[in-house]
């Protein structure tokens, strides 16, 4: 890079900081500036938060996304594994299959919304179906591609031990495929809790979702929806930082490069 | 034999069609029709003249919000990406954001754009946003040491570098980014027009179900979706093949 | 079995390895390419043999083929009497580079092939090879801890550890840098000298050939025949200044078709 030291370990924290704090004051200074009566000013936020939790209702809210996101991203990991790696173990059933689920792909989950009605109804059913559908396709990618892309060197070799083709799968198909299997997963659960906001806008009435649209249509509460937008990031975020700690851990860390 | 081979995922597909009309029909009251009457929907939707208008709406906004976001993101991520200490700056502010279903951002659209081809834009504009800014990011860190190391040696001036090498060394990890970004950008305005606007394949299914349960519409909207969709994808991908930029997989 | 003595099998016709009339041919958008023609060769147990021939010329291809990795379109290699059909843990393949499994650690990998031994069986020829190859200390590093000569040494160790009866290198210090080239030509020749068994070793490196070979084939350029069969007769240790390995070093410059003098 064009600086020949790289940057010390104080300014990782101080730089956010500074550019957070400049962030708000922006913010801040935007929505007294414009004199908008409507846009929410930081501290407007923030009351709407204390008032949400003193309210008890976001916890209710937050519990209602996590358990639709922990059902759907569940099942789809329960099948899409199996799936993705039967795809990737056998190229035939790969090139039998895979025109199906690119036509499938495109199709956002929000868009399944009128037939999940059909076959599950109104409430937790549909959206835990739509959580599925948007995990599924990125599971199965991800472990088809980390089968295939296992070099031939890894098989080659276990061959050369004399190993059955169960153990192979076992011992060095599965290990050597698991860091990009992880991506997959975690990049899955990234879209698991995008599409459960957004299926909670339309298809239900609980959830983080839910909450962002009725604060508005129940009363233009925008420092509301601002505040559970914050919270949704927020919960997205540690989903995040919990997968990838798990990307640490020793036997897959080597299939990370910017892993320190 | 070539051709038997390309006849398999055909016959699948095939296979599956014909299960789902069995199973439509063993059920009479069912509400959802079977594949014949929704490509049945497709032909009425063409021939008065909807699906191409709807699919032209749709894909204008998704044009207009995904390259609005590529002329924005992308050089302010190579710039954050290239000085790392915007990047440490900026970084967690963006982690933030990220997550936030795009269509979290609708009330806040409509405040400021109402209900209507501005708001749907604005939509897809912070859809593609993010997957950007962080795919233009991380190419710039991918820049092998060497590259950089060698436009300095000659002397290159600051815009000579970014022309001859940055640029060139950024462009497959891009536009594989700008491929992933523009399906993101798909299913969103989809998304975004069964709630917040009057048009488009999303309005489509919503309209179809809403006045008159027209499910043959609301499948054949779907099925229209995911065709645009994948062609989309490839229209991409065959960018991707171009020589000037396949150099990234000789490396490999 | 003594983890020290070289596998002692019955040997039909006195010979560990014979190929006869062995060829590879590939198709590639229609056209036949012979990538090896007509290889003939016997090679004695315990031997050390190098194999080496222009870039290119089919040495891997060759080395596959005698490793049961690769079905050659004519002609047949014998082990022991035996016929080659696939791989077999009784013949190891080392390959040059991204060989070890980095999922696992020294042990994992030195072990990889014990999985049907007892646990203190298995324990015991780890230390061994750890011993071996002289990577103590390392035992519960990562391949990606390791250096590009730690992690040969450690695939030789994984090699070693099921008791082959052959060792196949393909070019196994070819990614290395030149110090550690000699450093490692000395280590093999160690291990080699302390456990004996058959080595098949492909290099393109001369120097290196005269260096370790018992005998040295020399293939030429694509499609691959045997051109000569070197016997090399200097005892080891060798020395590289001695007039007889200069001697035959030029001998070997001249089967390829170098000059000598830059």
């Amino acid at each position: 890079m064009s600086e020949f030291k790289g940057p010390r370990t104080w300014e990782k924290f101080v730089w956010p900081i500074v550019a957070a704090a400049l962030a708000l004051a922006i913010w801040q200074y935007a929505v007294i500036w414009t004199g908008t009566k409507v846009f929410p000013s930081p501290m407007n936020v923030e009351k709407g938060f204390a008032e949400l939790l003193h309210k008890h209702l976001l916890w209710a809210d937050i519990e209602d996304s996590l358990r639709r996101v922990a059902i759907g991203y569940g099942v789809a990991a329960l099948v899409g594994i199996p799936l993705g790696l039967c795809l990737g173990w056998f190229p035939s059933a790969n090139q039998v299959v895979n025109p199906l689920l690119q036509l499938l792909r495109p199709i956002s989950p929000i868009a399944w919304i009128p037939v999940a009605i059909i076959f599950f109804g109104i409430g937790d059913k549909p959206a835990i179906f739509l959580v599925f559908l948007g995990a599924v396709f990125p599971i199965v990618v991800a472990c088809a591609g980390g089968v295939s892309n296992v070099p031939h060197i890894y098989r080659r070799a276990a061959r050369n031990f004399g190993l059955s083709n169960l153990q192979l799968l076992r011992r060095v198909v599965f290990p050597a495929a698991l860091p990009q299997i992880l991506v997959g997963l975690r990049i899955a659960l990234g879209i698991a809790w995008l599409v459960v906001v957004a299926g909670e806008m339309i298809a239900v009435d609980s959830g983080l979702g839910y909450l962002v649209i009725d604060s508005r249509n129940s009363g233009k509460r925008y420092d509301l929806v601002v505040a559970a937008m914050l919270m949704i990031g927020v919960i997205g975020l540690v989903l995040d930082l919990v997968f990838r700690r798990l990307e640490t851990i020793k036997s897959v860390r080597w299939g990370f490069r910017n892993a320190a | 034999m070539r051709f038997f081979v390309w006849l398999r995922p055909v016959a699948f597909l095939l296979v599956l069609l014909i299960a789902w009309e069995i199973a439509v029909r063993m059920h009479p009251g069912l509400i959802l029709p079977g594949p014949i009457a929704a490509f049945a929907g497709i032909f009425e939707l063409m021939h008065h003249g909807l699906l191409l208008k709807y699919a032209v709406a749709s894909l204008f906004r998704v044009t207009w919000g995904f390259v609005l976001a590529c002329i924005t993101a992308i050089p302010l991520g190579l710039a954050l990406g290239w000085r790392r200490r915007g990047e440490i700056a900026l970084s967690p502010l963006i982690e933030l954001f990220r997550p936030i279903s795009p269509l979290a951002w609708i009330p806040i659209a409509i405040l400021w754009f109402g209900v209507g081809d501005l708001s749907a834009i604005f939509l897809i504009y912070v859809a593609c946003f993010f997957p950007l800014l962080i795919t233009a990011m991380s190419a710039v860190h991918n820049i092998p040491a060497v590259y950089i190391n060698a436009g300095r040696n000659f002397g290159l001036s600051a815009t000579a570098f970014v022309a001859r090498v940055l640029y060139p060394a950024v462009m497959p990890q891009l536009l594989v980014g700008m491929r992933i970004t523009l399906g993101v950008a798909w299913l969103v305005v989809v998304a975004a027009e069964m709630i917040a606007v009057n048009s488009g394949l999303g309005f489509l299914i919503v309209d179809a179900r809403n006045a008159g349960n027209r499910y043959d519409l609301v499948l054949a909207g779907m099925i229209a979706i995911g065709v645009i969709g994948l062609l989309l994808d490839l229209a991409m991908r065959s960018l991707e093949q171009m020589k000037s930029f396949r150099w990234r997989s000789s490396e490999e | 079995m003594a983890l020290a003595q070289a596998v002692v099998a019955p040997i039909k016709n006195g010979y560990k390895l014979r190929a006869e009339q062995l060829g590879v041919v590939y198709t590639s958008d229609g056209k036949n390419l012979a990538a090896i023609e007509d290889i003939n060769l016997e090679i004695k147990d315990g031997e050390f043999i190098c194999i080496v021939g222009p870039s290119g010329c089919g040495k891997s291809t060759l080395l596959n083929v005698m490793g049961g990795f690769l079905s050659p379109t004519s002609g047949s290699v014998t082990i022991d009497g035996e016929r080659v059909t696939g791989p077999d843990r009784r013949r190891i393949l080392v390959f040059q580079e991204r060989g070890v499994f980095p999922w696992l650690t020294v042990e994992g990998n030195i072990g990889f092939g014990l999985s049907n031994l007892s646990r203190e069986e298995r324990e015991r020829r780890i230390a061994h090879y750890v011993q071996l190859v002289r990577l103590q200390g390392f035992e519960k590093a990562y391949p990606s801890d390791l250096s590009g000569g730690m992690r040969q040494r450690l695939q030789v160790a994984r090699a070693l550890a099921v008791d082959p009866d052959i060792l196949f290198l393909d070019e196994p210090f070819g990614a290395l840098d030149s110090i550690t080239r000699v450093i490692m030509r000395g280590e093999l020749l160690r291990i080699w000298q302390t456990e004996r068994r058959t080595v098949v070793f492909v290099t393109h490196d001369i120097d290196e050939a005269v260096q370790l070979a018992d005998r040295i084939i020399v293939l030429s350029s694509r499609p691959a025949r045997i051109q000569q069969i070197v016997p090399i007769d200097i005892p080891h240790p060798r020395n590289i200044s001695s007039p007889r390995y200069l001697e035959l070093r030029d001998e070997l410059l001249k089967q390829i078709g170098l000059a000598y003098e830059i």
